[in-house]
């Protein structure tokens, strides 16, 4: 019994001294410095760093923003994937199975760095797809594609892809086709069936889809960055100019810490709205 | 009477394999129909023909005289209780039963009647706002079924509903779904491999093979007054002897068994002497020791072994050349003098046996 136990901690170590080390203490001085003004013997408690965030628009209107653009960012990645996942789970046979979800992933072995400079390559003026739509002549000059606030959702999308399609092949696999046959056998029609029967039944899946890619949507300073144009500013570049630019590091932790609050009210007011909870989700 | 169900001249093709074979047959309405087979026989792929999720390759399906090609399932006046029920778990019962409705867009206060209605008809009243998994397996499957009735179909198909449920329910519910369908009057088409199942509930029963029907009849009919060898040897048990026809006389023939017994029996099919035939007899058409053995086919047996089960009691009995049959033995006590190892005369009526004809040694 007692060496069970020791076993037990002995295993859990490793993974406690990594929260504990390189997240829980982080933040704790992360919390620290975003409660305290100035820096070595001249700082003090306040709470300025916060009502910074809530005093001055530019700040809060990034934040809404990029809270928007993500649950759109979400949504279309849902659409997206969806049909994708189906496809994969209930219609391919079982050896393209496989060969398709490889295809899917084959794209994150690059960096995301690389691979959103590939699609600069693609996009901008002088890019491979102005110098075919000139030739084609469908344009008389090259067309500006790149930063602006749909290709940057375009970016986000694709790059989110895969974590909405993973969840969603497997939820979608556990569905009973003879669920979907004695719906149609009932009287339902396709999109009854997929109201009805597919979309609840796939609703832990979609839930827990939609929660990464919205977090990762949040949290994405790359993207946004690059193929974003100048007044496409999303809220982790409003953290970073707080660090890097101003050297505020005060204000830049506030700014984190918002972002972990604001978008875990957010996920926790969906799951409030479709009636789930999170550990059903999880599991 | 009016056919609630024709099929006629029905092929189903998979590549090369044939699963259903050029079957043609009727329902007359309100009758309770069963399709009997091995697994793997078609029976499956017919009733997915019928329901629409299969395509016929050729032969035409119609219910009520209407004609079912190109209607999708959703459209057709039948309905489908599936071998593992295919209850919604993300409803509970009342949104179950209501879910046909709904499509329909039948009325809310109407679908909420008919849906209490219907689960008084089953047995279950009060349990609408039961969750799926609360039920019990007999439970759930009352609830599937009055999932279809509630849509008043023309023809319910059950596909072996019964499989999943443990052997005392199976007995109970087989009684009460008999007694369900003299109620409400629907046609059932019930697919089986249980022959009991069969035979305790039908009307009429087919016996499927191969993708063919090789008997259509009333269970009396199958089981007293077998059609081919694979009905003979299908439905019911029989002991089964190889032999070759020594003379023939009307309906029935003399055959010489390969162990060098002398049976008449009746036949099937044309006769001729020196053919190869084979010879099913049931356990229950032999009578043990005889009084008045005259008219009988009689012979010597020992007694191997005694299996007791109830009503249900046999003995294992073997002949002198070691071949093996079942013999039913009466409970009236009037035999429980024997014991393994004895020596007994059994006999059986002409009448009762019943041979066919051997195609290529094996049939």
């Amino acid at each position: 019994m007692r060496r069970a136990r020791l076993g037990f901690w002995l295993f859990l170590a490793p993974v406690l001294a990594w929260l504990v080390l390189l997240i829980v203490l982080p933040h704790l001085d992360l919390l620290v410095m975003s409660l305290r003004s100035g820096s070595g013997s001249r700082a003090s408690w306040t709470l300025q760093n916060y009502a910074n965030f809530f005093g001055e628009p530019i700040y809060w209107l990034t934040f809404v923003r990029t809270a928007m653009y993500s649950v759109i960012t979400t949504a279309i990645t849902f659409l997206l994937a969806m049909p994708v996942a189906f496809y994969i789970a209930k219609v391919a046979r079982v050896r393209l199975q496989g060969f398709l979800l490889t295809l899917l992933l084959l794209p994150f072995w690059v960096s995301e760095l690389v691979r959103i400079y590939g699609w600069m390559i693609l996009l901008r003026e002088s890019g491979v797809v102005n110098f075919a739509l000139l030739k084609l002549g469908l344009a008389d000059a090259p067309v500006e594609m790149l930063y602006n606030d749909a290709t940057m959702i375009m970016g986000l999308v694709y790059t989110s892809m895969l974590f909405m399609v993973v969840p969603l092949v497997s939820a979608v696999e556990s569905l009973d086709d003879s669920l979907i046959e004695a719906a149609h056998d009932l009287g339902a029609g396709r999109a009854a069936i997929w109201w009805r029967i597919i979309l609840p039944h796939c609703k832990p899946g979609i839930t827990s889809g939609a929660i990464v890619v919205f977090m990762l949507c949040l949290g994405n300073y790359l993207t946004p960055n690059l193929m974003g144009g100048k007044n496409s500013l999303w809220f982790t570049e409003q953290i970073y100019n707080q660090f890097i630019a101003s050297f505020n590091w005060n204000q830049g932790a506030a700014f984190g810490f918002l972002l972990l609050a604001l978008s875990s009210a957010i996920i926790w007011i969906g799951l409030k709205i479709t009636g789930q909870k999170l550990g059903e989700v999880a599991s | 009477m009016e056919n609630d169900l024709s099929v006629s001249r029905l092929v189903k093709r998979f590549g090369e394999f044939t699963a259903v074979d050029d079957v043609s047959f009727d329902v007359p309405a309100g009758s309770f129909f069963s399709i009997l087979g091995p697994s793997g026989c078609g029976k499956t792929t017919m009733l997915r023909m019928v329901a629409g999720f299969e395509e016929p390759t050729s032969g035409t399906i119609a219910i009520r005289g209407r004609d079912m090609a190109r209607v999708a399932p959703n459209r057709r006046p039948v309905n489908l209780v599936f071998q593992h029920l295919a209850l919604f778990p993300m409803m509970n019962v009342a949104r179950n039963i209501a879910f046909g409705l709904e499509r329909r867009g039948t009325p809310r206060a109407e679908i909420a009647r008919r849906v209490e209605r219907t689960l008084e008809r089953v047995g279950l009243p009060g349990f609408g706002s039961k969750e799926i998994a609360q039920l019990s397996g007999g439970q759930k499957q009352r609830v599937a079924i009055a999932r279809c009735l509630v849509l008043e179909p023309s023809v319910l198909l059950l596909d072996e509903p019964l499989g999943a449920l443990d052997l005392k329910l199976r007995e109970q519910m087989k009684v009460e779904l008999k007694k369900l369908q003299a109620k409400v009057g629907t046609t059932f088409i019930y697919i089986t491999h249980d022959q009991s199942e069969a035979l305790v509930m039908s009307d009429a029963v087919a016996v499927m093979n191969k993708g063919r029907f090789e008997q259509v009849g009333s269970p009396q009919e199958l089981y007293g007054d077998p059609a081919t060898p694979f009905v003979a040897g299908f439905v019911g048990d029989s002991n089964i002897w190889e032999g070759t026809v020594r003379e023939c006389s009307g309906q029935r023939a003399v055959i010489g068994t390969d162990e060098g017994f002398a049976f008449e029996a009746r036949r099937r099919g044309a006769c001729a002497p020196g053919s190869a035939v084979r010879l099913f007899l049931r356990p229950e058409a032999m009578r043990i020791e005889p009084a008045d053995a005259s008219g009988l086919n009689t012979f010597r047996a020992t007694v191997k072994a005694l299996l007791f089960d109830g009503a249900n009691s046999r003995l294992l009995t073997v002949t002198p050349a070691e071949h093996e049959l079942l013999v039913t033995l009466p409970q009236n006590r009037r035999f429980d003098h024997i014991r393994p190892g004895q020596e007994i005369t059994l006999g059986w009526h002409p009448d009762s046996g019943v041979c066919f004809r051997r195609e290529g040694g094996d049939a």
